[in-house]
């Protein structure tokens, strides 16, 4: 196992090309829930956990049932309908099992099933050709770097609600200019290890 | 409404980009150029025009409880119909648009149109109402892409506009350049109603 390339690629899915201000992937959830640092906690966990969970579940259907019977080009199909399947298990198990984080988490899990960045992560594992241990340390990180891009901007937005913005600006147009400066920083990053 | 209104709504009035900010991911990701922002348009619009169809079609049959999954399969039907195509006859633009191909299938604006719209109504309007949607969602890539692209290589089309002196801001074709033409296109747009209704 080696060890520096599963750093890099948890480096690489949090800082260099992360989910948001790089990839472009679950802008939706990214611009809806960053208005308050609570609730974009609460969608930055409930990522983290879906997106992990369905890097593992996504790679043992491609690799154990898709390739064997050589139907690879109905990946799509079979992903979209293993994610949201797997976000309606996941919402009931944790009910169950735990009231307290079902609370917190509860009203977030269903808007996941159609965040683009879960099922992104899900083909770019295969597109890359990663093995289990690297699929699933991507997967966990690329959920790490949403949830970063996620909070820093609800923290800025939290202050852009005081700030005097012209009219036609308010809302979407300045959080996507302050998601452009933010995204300016983090190309700094670029070059900071190899992919 | 008119099937003349039910095509044109989704041109200004409703774009589902700048209007109803549906559909951000790909209108951020792949309109570096106007080739990959009009490609990307299409796919999406076949897709539209497809789903919008078929769930038009079964929409008496289907109850309402299963109806999300039943209409997520009818897309990605038509998604897996696009990336094949797309693949086999303009290879470099399905290089060029990546995993944006398959990612249509999430794409708000495709199962927004189906529930909220094909569902209600019959073929021939769910037709017109997914062609129309699909055309103003081009029509936005098409013109956040021209901007990018103007910008940030002097170009369009492979066509030079800016002259062989123009010095390009290389920025406006990278990510940070995506996120703030949008956020000013989407403002221009908001500026164009507030004088509207004033």
């Amino acid at each position: 196992m080696d060890v520096g390339r599963l750093f890099a690629i948890a480096i690489g899915a949090i800082l260099i090309n992360n989910f948001v201000l790089k990839r472009f992937l679950g802008l939706c959830p990214f611009l809806g829930v960053s208005k308050q640092l609570d609730s974009a906690l609460g969608m930055g966990f409930a990522v983290i956990f879906v997106m992990t969970m369905a890097s593992i579940v996504t790679f043992g259907i491609y690799h154990y049932v898709l390739v064997p019977y050589h139907i690879e080009y109905l990946r799509t199909i079979a992903f979209i309908l293993v994610i949201a399947t797997l976000v309606q298990f996941v919402e009931m198990v944790i009910e169950k099992t735990s009231p307290g984080l079902y609370r917190s988490l509860g009203i977030y899990l269903p808007l996941i099933t159609t965040n683009c960045a879960v099922l992104g992560v899900a083909v770019l594992n295969i597109d890359k050709t990663y093995s289990f241990v690297e699929t699933l340390v991507h997967g966990f990180s690329a959920g790490i770097g949403f949830t970063v891009a996620l909070l820093l901007m609800a923290g800025i937005r939290e202050r852009l609600e005081l700030a005097d913005i012209p009219e036609s600006l308010r809302g979407v147009p300045i959080a996507f200019i302050v998601a452009g400066l933010m995204s300016i920083a983090f190309l700094g990053f670029a070059g900071l290890a190899a992919e | 409404m008119s099937a003349a209104g039910e095509f044109t709504k989704g041109f200004i009035k409703q774009n589902p980009v700048f209007r109803i900010v549906l559909g951000l991911c790909p209108t951020l990701a792949v309109t570096t150029s106007l080739k990959n922002g009009i490609g990307m348009g299409l796919a999406a619009t076949f897709v539209l025009v497809g789903s919008n169809v078929i769930v038009s079609l079964i929409r008496k049959a289907v109850p309402s409880r299963i109806r999300i999954p039943c209409y997520i399969v009818v897309i990605a039907s038509f998604v897996t119909v696009v990336d094949l195509v797309m693949a086999a006859y303009t290879p470099q633009l399905h290089k060029n648009l990546g995993i944006f191909i398959p990612l249509i299938v999430v794409n708000c604006i495709i199962l927004g149109r189906a529930e909220a719209f094909a569902s209600k109504n019959s073929v021939g309007m769910s037709f017109l109402d997914g062609l129309g949607m699909g055309l103003g969602f081009t029509f936005a890539l098409a013109i956040t892409a021209s901007v990018r692209e103007i910008i940030g290589t002097g170009k369009i089309w492979d066509l030079v506009v800016l002259g062989t002196k123009y010095n390009p801001v290389l920025l406006a074709v990278l990510s940070p350049g995506a996120f703030i033409t949008l956020g000013l296109l989407i403002g221009l747009f908001n500026l164009f109603e507030v004088r509207k209704e004033k």
